[in-house]
């Protein structure tokens, strides 16, 4: 800020992978990133976010929570970040910082237990965030079709639903593409 | 392995000292976004003590490189790098530049990253 930087900063572009535990969100981040998915992680202290300084809180108890993300550079001047939201509820505070100035969110849902993913909705649809479900089909296995997901889920006629292999590369590129256009759509 | 080091210590063990430690337990700092772009300022020197960490993040910022990428590769929590940034941007060692505002990206934009999706 006191002096130009040297290097031109590309623009940062984040996307949320949410949904609920072990439904694959790194698996997802991990399919499209050009870098091993990263792991970034926030220290949380039972005695409060607001505190200056952690001198005599050591024996409370300290906790942290890991968010994967990935990178895809889209051109020279935007970088895309893919960001997996952590699968507990009671670290929803952090989505606050992720969803800030995010481009959209990616509801990742399984079919067998879908009221897992009801908790990002909730959260996306109330903070007005663009967002899409993707069904991850485990083992190429489709049970429901796009239809029955949407009944079930009680969405708003909007938000699309895809089905996806989270495994693979160009499945995932076509849920991120088919979420983009979702945000245009909205924006225009 | 010699006597007196401790073969309990790999790296499963995970994190041996607490988090805020490294940073003499200040744990305030800055809102510094996570996608926020981290660069060095070439050509300074500094009074300041430097801690090893406040050097590896120089060296990784040489090009710019954002908060959540430095903390993931220096394996050091969020919160103890905003700490660190803090001290290195005091001595204009750093220079930050934040995502622009809360707004979402423009129309340009999203068609830039279709595009680049699609290329993939």
């Amino acid at each position: 800020m006191a002096s130009e930087p040297s290097e031109q900063s590309p623009m940062a572009v984040k996307i949320l992978i949410a949904g609920g535990f072990g439904v694959g969100k790194t698996t997802l981040v991990g399919a499209v990133s050009e870098i091993s998915p990263l792991q970034t992680e926030e220290i949380l202290t039972n005695a409060g976010v607001e505190i200056d300084d952690v001198t005599g809180v050591e024996r409370k108890t300290t906790t942290t929570v890991a968010m994967d993300f990935g990178r895809i550079s889209i051109n020279n001047e935007i970088v895309l970040y893919l960001f997996g939201t952590p699968g507990q509820d009671r670290f929803w505070f952090l989505w606050d910082e992720l969803a800030l100035g995010a481009l959209g969110a990616v509801v990742l849902a399984d079919t067998r237990r879908l009221t897992d993913c009801f908790p990002s909705l909730d959260y996306f649809e109330r903070r007005r965030t663009p967002f899409l479900v993707a069904v991850n089909c485990f083992d190429g296995v489709q049970r429901h079709s796009v239809d029955a997901v949407r009944r079930a889920l009680d969405l708003d006629g909007r938000s699309p639903v895809v089905l996806c292999d989270a495994r693979d590369r160009r499945s995932v590129k076509d849920v991120l593409i088919a979420l983009v256009e979702h945000v245009m759509v909205l924006s225009a | 392995m010699t006597r007196g080091e401790h073969d309990w210590l790999d790296a499963d063990a995970g994190p041996v000292v607490r988090p805020y430690a490294v940073t003499g337990r200040r744990s305030k700092a800055m809102p510094i976004d996570l996608v926020a772009f981290v660069q060095a300022v070439r050509d300074t020197s500094t009074g300041m003590f430097l801690l090893p960490e406040h050097v590896a993040i120089l060296d990784r910022a040489k090009s710019p490189v954002t908060v959540a990428e430095l903390a993931g590769h220096l394996d050091l929590a969020l919160g103890v790098v905003r700490v660190l940034l803090d001290d290195l941007l005091q001595q204009r060692l750093i220079t930050i530049k934040e995502p622009d505002g809360a707004g979402r990206p423009d129309e340009r934009v999203l068609k830039a990253v279709i595009n680049g999706l699609r290329a993939l």
